[in-house]
């Protein structure tokens, strides 16, 4: 399974592919939802993490319009329960995700990105 | 039989059958618990705070599932589809990434509070794999440094693995180095044949403590009392929590399903990871 709060912090890492390579943009995406025991101290400690408009744009391209364009100064507990809904109960299992700088198509399959690169492609 | 990673490259070693072989094997699984609890002792996380953290290797989830258990969110990367397939069967929590480690990671900086690896970069001293490969020093150095980017400042990665020598220990800390790590190599029971384990503690920035640890000593019948007094908390906990009652839920729905196909009922969906778990689906 790949969830947001993953693919939030994944770049593109294809050979000399080093600016515009975040974030990987969805292709043909299936999201299931499963829900997740809701923790509200991993939730606030992961929120210095988070690339906000990357999230925000993500999770419109798949379907979900629940978060607000700018990121709160508080984070209420509505906040932290929607963010918890984006991050960690959307799973996306099938389509691909692309890099918008080289191109690079990572598909999904049964919940599983496809890393492996080709041999050209190799840092 | 020589090594494993002697043998084939990993993700055709670890192919359907030994993977449903080397994760039924209650034997292994117990190691494989007892080394991610060190491995866990060793990162050295403040008490009782869920973590962001990678399992390089991940394999079936047989680790991953004890960080599951102590209340982390994981992701876990594998290069064998066959292991993956059964940590799928298997309901483990994390996200899971079919990549070669050799190939590096493309993480962002900061983006883990920690790593675990158990039993896992002594296959990348072999540069065999299907895919596309450089050198064994080429493929550490790419993992090391794309691995210590995706680490925040401070934390550690504490990575079990079987050297065959100690070149081969010196060799993967000097490139560890290299890639800006500090830290140092632990072993725990140095003098059993059988219980010795050894364990590279890598600091990203200090690492939140000073000392490389030091190595357990004594013997190993202290260390099996150990175990099963870890292995019976474990249990306790997976009872305790919801998602063992969960699996009870499941398994009552995998049996009515099986006693449906017995009965020649048609249309019973298929298993999958997801029965038994509430659902709604978007699109
Ligand atoms: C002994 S298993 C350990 C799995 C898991 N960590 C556990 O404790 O059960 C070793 C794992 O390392 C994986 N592995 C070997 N070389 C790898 C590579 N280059 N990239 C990613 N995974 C690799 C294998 O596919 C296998 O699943
Ligand atoms: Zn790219």
């Amino acid at each position: 399974m790949v969830r947001l709060i993953t693919h939030n912090l994944l770049a593109c890492h294809v050979k000399g592919c080093t600016t515009n390579n975040f974030p990987l943009v969805f292709q043909d995406a299936q999201v299931e939802i499963h829900e997740a025991e809701f923790n509200e101290d991993f939730i606030r400690g992961f929120m210095p993490k988070i690339e906000w408009k990357a999230l925000v744009d993500s999770a419109r391209q798949l379907g979900d319009t629940s978060l607000p364009e700018e990121q709160p100064e508080m984070a209420d507990d509505d906040f932290l329960k929607t963010l918890h809904h984006v991050l960690l109960e959307m799973h996306i299992e099938e389509g691909a995700m692309v890099c918008q700088n080289c191109g690079h198509v990572y598909p999904i399959s049964n919940g599983i990105p496809n890393m492996l690169l080709a041999e050209h492609e190799i840092g | 039989m020589s090594r494993p990673e002697l043998q084939a490259p990993p993700e055709i070693y670890y192919g359907d059958t030994e993977a449903k072989k080397y994760t039924a094997n209650t034997r292994i699984q117990q190691i494989q618990a007892d080394m991610t609890y060190r491995a866990l002792e060793l990162l050295n996380l403040p008490p009782d705070e869920p973590k962001f953290l990678l399992d390089i290797g991940a394999g079936s989830g047989l680790s991953g599932e004890i960080l599951d258990d102590e209340g982390h969110i994981w992701v876990g990367v594998d290069i064998a589809p066959s292991m993956l397939e059964v940590a799928l069967e298997r309901d483990v929590q994390g996200d899971l990434f079919l990549q070669d480690i050799g190939q590096g990671f493309g993480f962002r900086p900061g983006s883990f509070d920690g790593a675990v690896s158990i039993s896992v970069i002594q296959w990348l001293l072999n540069a065999e794999t299907s895919h596309p490969t450089s050198s064994p020093p080429h493929r550490l150095t790419r993992f090391f440094t794309t691995l210590y980017a995706a680490l925040r400042n401070p934390s550690r990665a504490v990575l079990q693995f079987y050297p065959t020598s100690d070149d081969q220990i010196q060799l993967i800390t000097s490139i560890a180095q290299k890639a800006g790590f500090g830290g140092g190599v632990v072993v725990d029971y140095p003098n059993s044949k059988k219980a010795r384990k050894v364990f590279l503690c890598l600091y990203v920035g200090g690492g939140g403590g000073q000392q490389v640890p030091k190595g357990l000593e004594g013997d190993v019948a202290d260390e099996n009392a150990v175990k099963f007094e870890k292995r019976r908390e474990r249990e306790r906990r997976r009872e305790k929590s919801g998602k063992r009652k969960n699996v009870k839920a499941k398994d009552w729905i995998l049996k009515k399903k099986e006693l449906y196909r017995q009965r020649g009922k048609e249309d019973v969906p298929r298993d999958s990871k997801y029965t038994g778990r509430k659902r709604r689906t978007v699109f």
